[in-house]
């Protein structure tokens, strides 16, 4: 009863996510394109500043690209049942345009983007059954956060102060949501740390 | 009844031994759960492991790709080192990969010092 009711709760949460999904794309689409667009904007902090938003950006962009290949084992897995196998999937693609921004923002800075490992260490042996992935999932997307929410105050640039949020934005729904299909409160207090 | 507040709070600030109390390792594990986009204990991830943090050199784990800065800063881990670099990182070390604000709050802090030094002796770090 409870699993059922866990996986209703999560079939549930997946089409409202779908239902969604075609605002959200329009959302990151004109972040991306705000958070793209010239390298005037971008560069008007200049020097130390710029050289430290581009080491913050990549911080953030080799937690992104871990996230990606954490979903891929998930997926890969064998765990997930069909509608929180999809929702894993989106997430994932989700992470994958986060990748995407900040490489490219990287890029329009003058830095060199960190590129995916070879190979990532995962807990693997830890992951049992669906729910254990939901929850590393979960403890991953926390953690990712905590981490935007203390990049934030540090960017020189407002912009990408702003593009960050965004994101973090995102990775709060993903955590909601990961809790709910859970079974857990969604969220669990008025502010995050 | 005053006296008796008065205790307690001398109680909770003092060890046994009257030294002052080092944090809370249950609250400093809540504390820690802000790290886990980059660290692990036991691996490296988009930041250093920190099972043997404590006596270790900054930016001296093998294999592991830091920033110059980092690399150079000549910091020995400890309760003292590990609060300053905390509580305002790129502060601490300019030029260190982890841009992150840090944890303002002392006690905080102080909860996951605790956390980081309990759980370097647990099975988790091979303890």
């Amino acid at each position: 009863m409870s699993s059922f009711l866990k996986l209703a709760s999560a079939s549930n949460v997946l089409e409202a996510r779908r239902a969604f999904l075609g605002k959200s794309g329009l959302l990151l689409s004109g972040a991306a394109v705000a958070l793209l667009a010239g390298r005037d904007a971008l560069a008007a902090t200049g020097g130390e500043s710029a050289a430290s938003d581009v080491r913050i950006l990549n911080t953030a962009l080799g937690a992104e690209l871990e996230a990606i290949a954490a979903y891929q084992v998930g997926a890969e897995s064998g765990l997930l049942q069909k509608p929180v196998l999809a929702l894993a999937v989106t997430f994932q693609g989700h992470h994958k345009e986060h990748a995407d921004v900040l490489a490219k923002t990287v890029a329009k800075l003058g830095g060199k983007p960190v590129l995916a490992k070879t190979k990532y260490t995962f807990p693997v042996e830890t992951l049992k059954n669906q729910n254990d992935v939901l929850r590393f999932a979960a403890t991953l997307e926390k953690g990712a956060v905590s981490a935007y929410l203390g990049a934030v105050p540090v960017f020189g640039n407002r912009d990408l102060a702003k593009a960050a949020a965004s994101i973090l934005g995102d990775e709060a729904m993903h955590w909601a949501i990961l809790r709910n299909a859970l079974g857990e409160v969604p969220v669990p207090s008025a502010f995050m740390s | 009844m005053i006296a008796g507040v008065v205790l307690a709070l001398v109680a909770g600030l003092t060890s046994a031994a009257g030294g002052v109390m080092p944090g809370d390792p249950k609250a400093g594990e809540g504390i820690y759960a802000r790290c886990l986009a980059c660290h692990a204990l036991a691996y490296d991830r988009t930041g250093p492991r920190h099972c043997g943090l404590f006596g270790r050199r900054a930016g001296s784990v093998k294999g592991f790709a830091y920033s110059e800065a980092m690399s150079r800063s000549r910091i020995v881990w400890d309760e003292k080192t590990l609060d300053h670099f905390l509580a305002n990182p790129l502060a601490a070390i300019p030029g260190t990969a982890m841009g992150y604000a840090g944890v303002s709050d002392k006690k905080e802090r102080t909860d996951l010092i605790a956390y980081l030094r309990q759980a370097g002796k647990s099975p988790q770090c091979g303890k």
